[in-house]
């Protein structure tokens, strides 16, 4: 390789090098607020600002959803696995949110760290199939079987939440 | 090591005419798989369990997002090569990747917010995944600005083609940004290491569709290269022969 073009080829990488380290150093700085939502420990254990908008996702506790019979009042748990924290939201849900499945709330917290919600965001995993394959699925495996993987895995679905934590 | 081959690669003339031969047989490909994938997808293919119909989208959506970031590899590979070997040929192809790849990057977006208003609940949230998304498609277009800035074609295709390389960072971000940070996006169904976590009915379909992307890709690709080259080399003897202009007989340009 001519001279020229390896000082040439030094160059491209050092910039290519450079560059992917001040960005990873970047995004390592601000690696919690790039976060979309707080999980609910962090709302429990305090992390959280009280009465600034903040986002929050969990799985919707089984059982835990409760609605209004005169308005559209509706209050729910979410969970990650290690905490629950309650949420109370006035609107209409999206096609997609239900129990044992994830959403993501935008609120204020307050001081009985409750959810205050103004948004409510249904968060489908990646998974696709068809109702038939999905309903021999559900037959098959009975409860929670990953139950251990929860909480490592905040992207996990929520299929095998151990909602009992 | 002898590097002629790699030179020859690099004019344009020889790549316009290995590509005329191509094109037919590419077009056709790229037609037929295409139409063979959406149809299947969109018509054959069974229901979501819990999206329904609107999980249909996922056809154009996951395709177009895979080819602009396979794209911008594609960009940035060329704008190395331009710049190490300074290759005539390979800041055209850096030029073209662009705009196709903002055209995909956008069709990514669109498609995406469409899916995410009956799914999600909303058209547009400031996730890692999106917002890496988003600078993908500026960085598209500032490659695109860059190389319309500067009246010396040899200075803007040197600068594009470094905010081409500062911004292939941004590629692995992308990927990986559902699995680093909490976001609304779900992460990856198509896996390379394990089982994808999509029913084969639908996985068939959308790797047709995933592959007539690519071809596609390759297609618009060679055909805008060949305008782009068209349009550099104008003043080139063999453009003139091509048009069936006779050279010796100076003509007159508009």
């Amino acid at each position: 390789m001519h001279p020229k073009r390896k000082q040439r080829l030094f160059l491209v990488l050092f910039v290519v090098v450079f560059a992917s380290v001040a960005i990873g150093l970047m995004l390592f700085a601000l690696r919690e607020n790039i976060n979309l939502f707080y999980p609910p420990s962090k709302i429990v254990s305090g992390d959280v600002p009280l009465n600034t908008t903040i986002r929050a996702g969990g799985c919707v506790v089984p059982g835990s959803v409760q609605r209004s019979k005169t308005n559209l009042d509706v209050a729910f748990m979410i969970t990650d696995g290690n905490a629950e924290v309650e949420v109370l939201y006035n609107g209409i849900l999206p096609d997609l949110f239900s129990e044992g499945e994830a959403a993501v709330v935008s609120g204020k917290v307050n001081e009985r760290r409750v959810i205050e919600a103004t948004q409510v965001l249904a968060k489908h995993d990646e998974s696709y199939m068809p109702p038939e394959v999905a309903e021999a699925v559900s037959d098959a495996e009975p409860g929670a079987t990953e139950a251990d993987e929860q909480g490592k895995d905040h992207q996990a679905s929520c299929e095998g939440m151990n909602y009992e934590s | 090591m002898n590097w002629q081959w790699f030179h020859r690669l690099g004019s344009p003339r020889w790549f316009y005419q290995k590509t005329s031969v191509l094109l037919p047989w590419l077009t056709f490909f790229t037609l037929a798989i295409l139409l063979v994938g959406s149809v299947w997808g969109l018509a054959f293919a069974p229901a979501d369990f819990k999206q329904g119909n609107s999980y249909r989208i996922i056809f154009l959506h996951v395709p177009a997002a895979f080819l602009s970031l396979a794209g911008y590899y594609v960009m940035a590979i060329a704008g190395a090569v331009g710049l190490i070997w300074r290759m005539k040929l390979a800041f055209v192809v850096m030029r073209s990747a662009a705009v196709i790849g903002a055209a995909l990057t956008f069709l990514a977006l669109i498609s995406g917010a469409i899916w995410g208003k009956p799914t999600w609940g909303s058209w547009w949230v400031w996730d890692a995944r999106i917002t890496s998304m988003l600078v993908l498609f500026f960085l598209y277009l500032g490659v695109i600005a860059l190389q319309e800035a500067y009246q010396s074609e040899t200075t803007a295709n040197n600068t594009s083609a470094i905010l081409t390389l500062v911004g292939t960072v941004n590629i692995p971000i992308i990927y990986k940004s559902v699995d680093w940070w909490f976001t609304l996006h779900q992460p990856a169904t198509l896996k390379l290491t394990q089982a994808s976590t999509i029913h084969p009915s639908m996985l068939y379909p959308l790797l047709t569709m995933v592959v007539g992307f690519y071809l596609f890709y390759a297609l618009a690709l060679i055909l805008y290269t060949r305008a782009e080259i068209l349009k550099r080399e104008c003043r080139t003897k063999w453009v003139a022969e091509l048009c069936g202009v006779d050279v010796n007989n100076k003509i007159s340009r508009a």
